[in-house]
């Protein structure tokens, strides 16, 4: 049963470049960037219990040095790139320990904070950022001599990063860190007790975090082509935090459904209305009131009543 | 001297709406434990109403407008405790998750109504003129928000420590299960706390509507000075919320007139120092 839909996953990850067109060959390209975007905040979310609301800054932050380190100051690709993902998590080094003073509810505020902070920064500092004009005319790099400026080319170099990046998050979340990760999630008191830095754990994961974040944001740079403040914004950081709720936080896979199916949503509405933030907010209330859970779990447990397994 | 003077007026008068604003928000967190992200979007409502009311109506009185829109943003802010929020019982992350949804819904409901430009409030007449002090001139509305945000203040004091209806209050804040035990309807006073306090946004937004003028984007704008204000002062504390208020407004108002890029992070420079060495706030006594 695992088998069949692992095949069925690879096939469908590895289909859409021989037989859609670039339309969807570029969507697949951007569902595999907001997939990894979910899988970090999935780290805090559903594996550290810590809800953000400013995982944007991350993706954002990232995307920004990038786009001016090579269009202003003539930076090649390969230490551009590295230069903004050191500085992506050193910032997540410095905000993880504001962050984590407080717990929960305060830590939900002081993320959302944070991130509110560098959204206007990146609209006033306009001599800067450009404001609300954006960055924009920026090239993609050629890791190895390969162009990835066809739709194509892009999608693979996506999906291997993407891969590796799930790869290394599941051994993250499946190690002997990733089990006292949760058990500080559920019984921070109780770590404590045996001997575990609760803090430490937690910060690390936070770290961690913003630094997948930073990759997705470097991907997402380099897919666009042009950035705007709007990917610091609270809708952003909210966008992500919907596919991680949606899929099904703490689970693995679920987070890169849900936010496959965010991203969907997204384009499909915004090609007919344009009343995206409207529905983003209306699809929320949908899923707390009615689905709180998550799509992933609810439907594994659903197979599980119909294979006659427990409950 | 007259720049000094002029911006720390115009710093009071951001002060005195942050606390119109934060104050609500204070009010729901240390009642409810909610944080709830749709009080930028209340506020804005305000705002947008008193632009529609005061254009259309010409000549009509500022603290009327207040007033309608303080009872039409309650009566909002009521409603969606009522048929959302109380589904969702012992669910913090649900609830700010819905509070946060609202927000996207009411703000982007404002821009399909209202537009994307930007609509400027009409200052009352009988304040436009500049008052003399000194030989100095202020511009009256401003000294008069100011006024304002002290009785609101005061009139939020008298009410929470001085009155019976507060005493639940207090009493459902220190602790909610022995509040419940002792006969005190705590659900009726979430709702009616989260009344009070999106009618206070909602009357902040209009009075705070002839200084900042009705944008998209407002919410955005408040939410966060709000959270920083709430932050620093101490979350659920009313003295936490005006003394965080008047920080974060003379900060803000300074650092956008000396180094208006970089006012942002000012800005943020309080609020990390404060949750460094207290990160329960200033006055405030629940740790977040």
């Amino acid at each position: 049963m695992k088998w069949i839909g692992a095949a069925l996953l690879a096939g469908s990850l590895l289909l859409p470049p021989i037989f859609a067109g670039d339309f969807y060959v570029n969507l697949a390209s951007q569902i595999l960037i907001a997939a990894i975007f979910a899988l970090s905040l999935n780290l805090l979310v559903g594996f550290g219990g810590m809800t953000s609301l400013g995982h944007a800054s991350y993706l954002g932050v990232a995307a920004y040095i990038s786009a001016l380190l090579t269009s202003r100051y003539g930076f090649g690709h390969g230490a551009a790139a590295f230069l903004s993902i050191a500085g992506t998590t050193a910032m997540a080094a410095f905000f993880g320990v504001i962050a984590l003073r407080a717990s929960g509810l305060g830590f939900l505020m002081i993320t959302l904070a944070l991130s509110q902070v560098l959204w206007g920064l990146a609209y006033r500092m306009s001599n800067v950022t450009n404001g609300d004009n954006g960055i924009a005319g920026l090239t993609r790099p050629s890791p190895f001599g390969l162009s990835l400026d066809s739709p194509i080319s892009f999608y693979w170099f996506a999906l291997i990063v993407a891969t590796f990046a799930l790869a290394m998050m599941t051994i993250f979340v499946s190690s002997a860190f990733g089990s006292s990760l949760k058990g500080v999630r559920d019984q921070p008191r109780r770590m404590a007790a045996l001997g575990f830095n609760p803090w430490l754990i937690r910060w690390f994961t936070f770290v961690y975090a913003g630094f997948w974040g930073g990759i997705s944001g470097l991907l997402y740079v380099y897919y666009h082509k042009y950035i705007h403040p709007t990917s610091l914004s609270t809708t952003s950081s909210a966008e992500a935090l919907l596919g991680v709720i949606a899929g099904g936080s703490g689970t693995l896979g679920g987070p890169a459904v849900g936010a496959a199916l965010v991203l969907l949503l997204k384009n499909y509405v915004s090609a007919y209305l344009e009343r995206w933030n409207m529905l983003l907010g209306l699809v929320f209330l949908l899923i707390v009131l009615v689905m709180p859970t998550g799509i992933v779990p609810g439907v594994s447990r659903l197979t599980a009543r119909l294979r006659g397994g427990p409950r | 001297m007259q720049f000094w003077i002029i911006q720390g007026l115009n710093s009071l008068s951001l002060g005195g709406l942050l606390f119109l604003l934060s104050s609500g928000f204070s009010l729901i967190f240390g009642l409810m434990r909610l944080a709830n992200l749709t009080h930028g979007a209340f506020f804005m409502l305000g705002t947008y109403f008193a632009a529609t009311a005061m254009r259309s109506y010409d000549g009509l009185n500022i603290w009327v407008t207040a007033l309608g829109a303080g009872i039409a943003v309650a009566a909002i802010g009521g409603l969606f405790e009522r048929l959302v929020l109380t589904r969702l019982k012992n669910n913090q992350l649900g609830q700010v998750l819905v509070t946060l949804g609202m927000s996207f819904i009411i703000s982007d409901a404002c821009l399909m109504l209202w537009g994307g430009d930007s609509i400027p409030v009409p200052t009352p007449q009988d304040l436009q003129s500049p008052t003399r002090v000194f030989g100095f001139v202020f511009p009256t509305y401003r000294l008069v928000l100011v006024g304002c945000a002290i009785a609101a203040a005061i009139l939020l004091y008298v009410l929470i420590e001085r009155t019976r209806l507060g005493a639940m209050i207090r009493a459902g804040v220190d602790d909610r299960q022995m509040a419940r035990a002792v006969g005190i309807p705590v659900s009726n006073l979430f709702t009616l706390v989260f009344c009070l306090g999106a009618g206070i946004a909602g009357a902040g937004g209009v009075l705070g509507g002839p200084i900042l003028s009705a944008y998209p984007g407002l919410d955005a704008d408040m939410l966060p000075l709000a959270l920083i204000v709430v932050i620093l002062g101490g979350i659920g504390s009313l003295l936490g919320a005006f003394v965080g208020s008047f920080i974060i407004g003379i900060i803000y108002t300074f650092g956008t007139a000396l180094f208006p890029e970089l006012a942002y992070i000012i800005l943020f420079l309080p609020m990390i120092f404060v949750i460094a060495f207290r990160p329960q706030g200033l006055f405030g006594r629940i740790g977040a």
